[in-house]
């Protein structure tokens, strides 16, 4: 039944957000791509996160991997499929997280953190430094790329953006939501919950602490790569910024503004992030300051986060409808 | 706790009919220069409660870390079913069939009583590696585990997250998820540890009642109580400073009037 009610209210947000080039003026559509990127890699950081209980502060790194391998693929080598560099930086993902993760999963807590942070710091530098391989602080063009074998010559990038690419990235999206929500819930994600919660416990229940840590971290490697192929992909260009330490902070504000705690909480919390962010910006030049504040109000008052309170708001307004139905019925 | 180097394995024990489940020769164990344990050499048959005791710092918590295969020895071997376990791992054990509880109650707070209970089962039945098989929709899984909740008392709590489980429930979930395991060996460590004293015998019936239905074939207990060790024990192991001080059948052990001295330091019926 609460399942049947959550499946209802998904399939509602996802015909909304469907309607969105329709009803609303493209600059929404255009807006709201970055953010089926951060979901996508939201996903995969709360594999990590929420459900192994390990936070990365370089997480960004996989991000920034995903726009390089499309600017390296669709700008150097001209391919121009955008499912061969999908693919392409899924793979880069795994291969990078691998060893990255092999090193960083032996620590827990603030030491995991402060590892990812330095592997993410030091992506950075290698790609602002090699100037001849990376471009530097200018980055790497990311060039246009066909879209399940069709052109759309006919549109220029606003309109493929606010239409095609829209709709491509709400499917992938959707299909990474489902392939995440498989994992959660199967004999793995269930493993990954019991280490996260007691890993001594855990070992002796036969569970691979160190290969189940490892294999979620893969995982989110590659859900943020793909994540940030969509983002490449959008500006056109992949720079060195993607990778800094400040875009993975904001890959946690977006985490905890969602909820971790909840399958969707950190991609509620991407959109939240990507409209409140759009309207500050046009609002005050204080922007970043209201954000900060905002997080701290999150913390301090809202501990689950904006899908927590859409639980809770769900449960109260429940709990007086309940009365209110019964006392109908003795009524009648 | 790092597994350090160990020595050379004294050669194994040959297998027979009535050959340990598991066995320690020769085990010693030192850290840094304080030795804890020194010639430790025990073996427990199918079949057998054998229990473990002595007072605080006799090295029981180490000899326990040895055979589930946590610490490797600096001298000597711990064998399982005839393999040395030296350093083994906690993984490799609850896979080969050894399964352990602790004395501080061991729970995963967010997750159910059922969640808890298939956390082992998954590891029983070779599935931990499936990640797209939604668990719900194995009913393989789920009958195990309504199973072993039975057997404990804590069927009409599976949905119930284990955090929320009064003390007494949860160090039965505890002991439940290592039975979940099917082992064919299970170390019990103070198993009713803050148990009130009424129900310990309890606690101590359910487990060993368990223990015959899941086909346990020797258990291991680590306790204090003495009445709860000479109600259930086959036999009793008694450590002190690091040495075995005796190992007897419960009647000879508790007329050995400087035995029970050393090892409980009051008269019997006092639990400690």
């Amino acid at each position: 039944m609460k399942q049947g009610y959550a499946l209802f209210l998904v399939a509602i947000a996802a015909g909304a957000l469907a309607l969105v080039p329709v009803l609303a003026p493209p600059f929404y559509a255009n807006l709201l791509v970055p953010f089926y990127g951060y979901a996508i890699a939201l996903l995969g950081f709360n594999l990590l996160f929420g459900y192994a209980g390990l936070l990365s502060f370089g997480h960004a790194l996989f991000l920034g991997l995903g726009a390089y391998t499309a600017a390296v693929l669709a700008g150097l080598w001209g391919v121009k499929e955008f499912e061969v560099v999908l693919l392409a930086a899924a793979l880069a993902g795994l291969i990078l997280a691998l060893p990255l993760g092999w090193l960083a999963v032996r620590y827990r807590g603030i030491f995991f953190g402060m590892l990812t942070l330095a592997f993410g710091m030091l992506a950075h530098a290698v790609l602002f430094k090699f100037y001849h391989l990376t471009g530097g602080d200018s980055g790497m063009r990311v060039p246009r790329m066909h879209l399940l074998g069709l052109e759309f010559a006919a549109y220029n990038k606003f309109e493929l953006l606010a239409g095609p690419f829209y709709y491509y990235c709400l499917i992938l999206c959707g299909l990474a939501a489902f392939l995440m929500w498989r994992i959660v819930h199967s004999p793995f994600g269930l493993h990954l919950r019991s280490l996260r919660d007691n890993a001594q416990k855990a070992a002796y229940l036969g569970v691979h602490v160190h290969q189940f840590r490892l294999a979620a971290f893969a995982i989110s490697g590659i859900y943020g790569a793909v994540g940030g192929t969509i983002l490449g992909f959008r500006t056109g260009l992949a720079d060195p910024e993607l990778v800094y330490w400040t875009h993975s902070g904001h890959l946690v504000f977006m985490t905890v503004l969602g909820g971790f705690s909840s399958f969707l909480g950190p991609v509620i919390g991407a959109l939240a992030l990507t409209l409140l962010q759009d309207q500050l910006q046009s609002l005050t030049q204080y922007w970043r300051l209201v954000l900060g504040a905002i997080l701290a109000l999150v913390v301090i008052f809202l501990p689950r986060g904006l899908a927590g309170l859409a639980v809770d708001l769900g449960l109260f307004f429940g709990r007086r409808s309940a009365p209110s139905a019964a006392s109908t019925t003795e009524t009648a | 706790m790092s597994p350090q180097a160990p020595t050379a394995a004294p050669p194994r024990p040959p297998l027979g009919v009535s050959s340990p489940l598991i066995e320690t020769v020769g085990v010693g164990k030192t850290y840094g220069g304080f030795r804890a344990l020194e010639d430790v050499s025990i073996a427990v048959r199918a079949g057998e409660f054998v229990s473990i005791v002595g007072p605080n710092g006799a090295g029981k918590t180490t000899l326990v870390n040895l055979l589930t295969g946590l610490l490797v020895p600096s001298k000597g071997a711990v064998y399982f079913k005839g393999r040395n376990i030296a350093g083994a791992g906690p993984v490799t054990l609850a896979t080969q069939g050894m399964a352990r509880t602790f004395q501080l109650v061991q729970i995963f707070p967010e997750l159910t009583v059922a969640e808890t209970i298939a956390a082992a089962v998954v590891t029983r039945q070779g599935k931990r590696w499936r990640l797209l098989l939604p668990l719900v929709q194995d009913g393989e899984i789920a009958t195990r585990v309504a199973a072993i909740a039975g057997m404990f008392g804590l069927a009409s709590r599976l949905a119930t997250l284990s955090r929320l489980l009064s003390q007494g429930e949860k160090k039965l979930l505890d002991v439940a998820s290592a039975f979940a395991l099917d082992p064919q060996v299970i170390l019990l460590d103070e198993p009713t540890s803050g148990v009130s004293t009424a129900e310990k015998h309890a606690v101590m019936t359910t487990l060993v009642g368990a223990a015959r239905a899941a086909g346990v074939q020797a258990i291991i207990l680590v306790e204090h109580d003495m009445d709860l060790v000479a109600a259930y024990s086959h036999r009793i192991i008694a450590l002190s400073e690091g040495r075995v001080l005796a190992d007897l059948p419960p009647d000879e052990f508790f007329a050995d009037p400087v035995i029970i001295e050393t090892v409980v330091g009051k008269r019997r019926g006092v639990s400690c």
